[in-house]
């Protein structure tokens, strides 16, 4: 069985490009490109270069021994968190903003639910000197105001989504309705693993670095490539298919994907969509979403505003399906009690995101001899606020 | 033959009006229908709404999620036209998202229009070759047909490529944007009119999106075969009610 896209565009059966025609060219450009680009020597040798000088690359593949020592086992973690602006999230949007200068595009829009990617684009722009709208909720804007504000300090117009449930789906509504009024001068910096074929492909490929990074470093610290277990968050899935990327057809390493179960679930207040979805089409990609029996697309929850959106990225769905990946559910509580350990027991905050990955280690056990890589997409810097509420610190 | 293709054959330019079904009252849509028959339109497009109509500008989506809180469903649709074509003769086309269909079930969604006499269907997320490699017979099988759309953008290869397939219409965009985002129509569009004219394509071409009044329905169907409104009607029953439906169809044809 293949994990990777086929030439339509799928994994397995989900995927492709469910778009309006208003679309099409736009993205058949990108399709009939990215490839192209992508192996262009000047554009690895940009690419490359920014990676190390400009996010701090390679990010360090760090031993957590007191975490290990409790839980028995080796945890190994992959500080993403160390990246310039503090998620792996700028690792696309580098890539994506080299992609868009190839093409001659003068104008780069995006979508953010809790500020992460948008503020990964607003600093790629700065850096090139390119034209940024970012499109987020406004019930986001409201409840993630620090990262509304670095946006702007970067130069960055940041549009409130009024429409729907105003939060990331309906953000990532109005930006594909920003490349329809715009289709010829304008890049749309999708933020994750979703949206229509080839952008899930095209986020996995610049967040595959994670993955090769992790191969190289545990070669060093462990003789070999490939650990038994890599663990990592699930909101679209970027983190996690940067962090499975290379590791897919090596069957011997267990991919464990963690979801947000918010309060629970069966609560109605969750996010778990590989448990909660159906098959369906969302922003273009057929994939598995919370929905109503009707097909109208539901409003998820999680503490965590980076994993709270209704569907999965398609590679994920196929990763779901075919049980390539083990998924977990974790909830807020479950979550939060996690992300304070860390802290305590390593000197890490992690993001509220991560911090799902990290509880892992309290629903499984693992061998004491199992080698575990997870993959700490981002620093907890922007969750003070939450975790200060959460814990009355 | 289809009426859809009845319809194309008239001489004369011909009116298509789209409307939400639920909108601005869950049980609208009948009356709206046979209103719109009366007061002279060709065709009619039964809007069905999806929680993120993501070709649509904010009239229609804000129409839709109202509908949807009406408690507006494929089901409750189907049970509203279920006698409609003991009233009404105009062709009848759904537009809808593809995902409430998926849901649905496509053959059962394609049945049950056919039962009740809907002509087409008009979905903006389902791509052409999506189409063509997993639903055309299922369409068929079930007399509907299929309305493919083209933008500015479109490449003339690919134009020539939809006009083959089509069995209707084509549904022409009339410039890059989403429904509802223009007063007037300027030169270029002027331009791609004529430029899709001179195509002579076997589909009579129909113009959407941008249409609102009666000068940018002229302009429209100065090349064109027709011309839909959408966003401007679905505005007209917010602020009037189904009330007068004929004076708003009337002053687009004056």
């Amino acid at each position: 069985m293949s994990y990777f896209v086929d030439k339509k565009g799928y994994y397995g059966e989900f995927g492709g490009a469910f778009i309006p025609e208003m679309l099409y060219p736009n993205v058949k450009e990108l399709e009939d490109n990215y490839l192209k680009i992508m192996q262009e020597p000047s554009f690895q040798k940009e690419f490359q270069e920014l990676l190390k000088e400009y996010v701090g690359r390679p990010t360090p593949l760090y031993f957590a021994k007191r975490l290990s020592e409790k839980y028995k086992t080796k945890i190994y973690l992959k500080r993403e968190d160390l990246c310039h602006t503090g998620a792996h999230k700028i690792n696309n949007t580098i890539g994506q903003i080299l992609v868009a200068k190839k093409l001659g595009k003068t104008r780069v829009i995006a979508e953010t639910g809790a500020g992460q990617h948008g503020v990964a684009t607003a600093t790629v722009c700065a850096l090139m000197g390119i034209e940024c709208v970012v499109y987020m909720g406004e019930i986001d804007i409201a409840r993630q105001a620090p990262n509304v504000a670095r946006m702007k300090m970067l130069g960055a117009k940041v549009v409130p989504a009024l429409s729907g449930s105003r939060t990331l789906k309906d953000a990532t509504n109005e930006a594909i309705r920003d490349w329809i009024n715009n289709p010829i001068n304008t890049h749309y910096i999708i933020g994750s693993v979703v949206g229509p074929h080839p952008y899930p492909d095209m986020v996995a490929r610049f967040q595959s670095v994670i993955s090769e990074e992790i191969k190289k470093q545990l070669l060093e610290k462990e003789q070999t490539e490939n650990p038994d277990y890599v663990i990592a968050c699930v909101g679209g899935g970027s983190n996690a298919a940067g962090a499975f990327y290379h590791y897919l057809d090596e069957e011997k390493v267990n991919l464990i994907a963690v979801e947000a179960a918010g309060l629970g679930i069966h609560s109605g207040e969750s996010a778990a969509t590989s448990i909660l979805g159906k098959e369906g089409v969302i922003h273009g990609s057929k994939t598995l979403l919370m929905q109503s029996e009707d097909g109208q697309i539901t409003e998820p929850y999680s503490i965590s505003a980076g994993l709270d959106y209704p569907g999965i990225g398609p590679l994920h769905a196929h990763l779901y399906r075919s049980k390539r990946a083990e998924f977990i559910s974790i909830t807020d509580a479950e979550a939060m009690t996690a992300g304070l350990e860390l802290c305590e027991l390593e000197g890490i905050i992690p993001a509220i995101e991560s911090a799902h990955a990290l509880a892992v280690f309290n629903m499984k056990k693992f061998k004491e001899s199992d080698v575990v890589v997870l993959n700490l997409s981002g620093r907890g810097d922007k969750d003070l606020d939450t975790y200060v509420k959460y814990f009355k610190l | 033959m289809n009426r859809i293709n009845q319809k194309l054959q008239e001489n004369k330019k011909l009116l298509s009006i789209y409307f939400t079904a639920g909108f601005p009252k869950i049980n609208d849509t009948v009356s709206i229908i046979e209103n719109l028959e009366k007061s002279g339109v060709d065709f009619i497009e039964i809007g069905l709404p999806f929680s993120d109509p993501l070709a649509d500008g904010p009239t229609i989506q804000v129409s839709s999620t109202q509908a949807l809180d009406n408690g507006m469903t494929s089901e409750v649709l189907f049970n509203q036209l279920k006698d409609i074509r003991k009233m009404v003769k105009i062709p009848l086309i759904i537009m809808g998202y593809f995902n409430p269909m998926m849901q649905y079930g496509i053959e059962n969604f394609c049945n049950k229009c056919a039962e009740i006499g809907i002509d087409g269907l008009i979905i903006p997320d389902l791509p052409v070759d999506v189409y063509n490699d997993h639903y055309k017979s299922i369409f068929e099988k079930y007399g509907l047909i299929n309305v493919f759309l083209i933008t500015p953008q479109t490449s003339d290869e690919r134009i020539q490529f939809i006009d083959k397939i089509s069995e209707g219409f084509i549904y022409m965009v009339s410039s890059a944007s989403v429904t509802g985002s223009q007063n007037a129509f300027g030169k270029s569009q002027d331009d791609y009119f004529k430029r899709i004219a001179d195509l002579n394509l076997k589909s009579p071409q129909i113009i959407g999106f941008g249409i609102s009044n009666a000068e940018t329905f002229k302009q429209a169907t100065k090349y064109a075969k027709g011309a839909i409104i959408g966003s401007a009607f679905v505005k007209y029953l917010d602020e009037n009610g189904t009330a007068n439906i004929h004076k708003f169809v009337s002053r687009i044809r004056d």
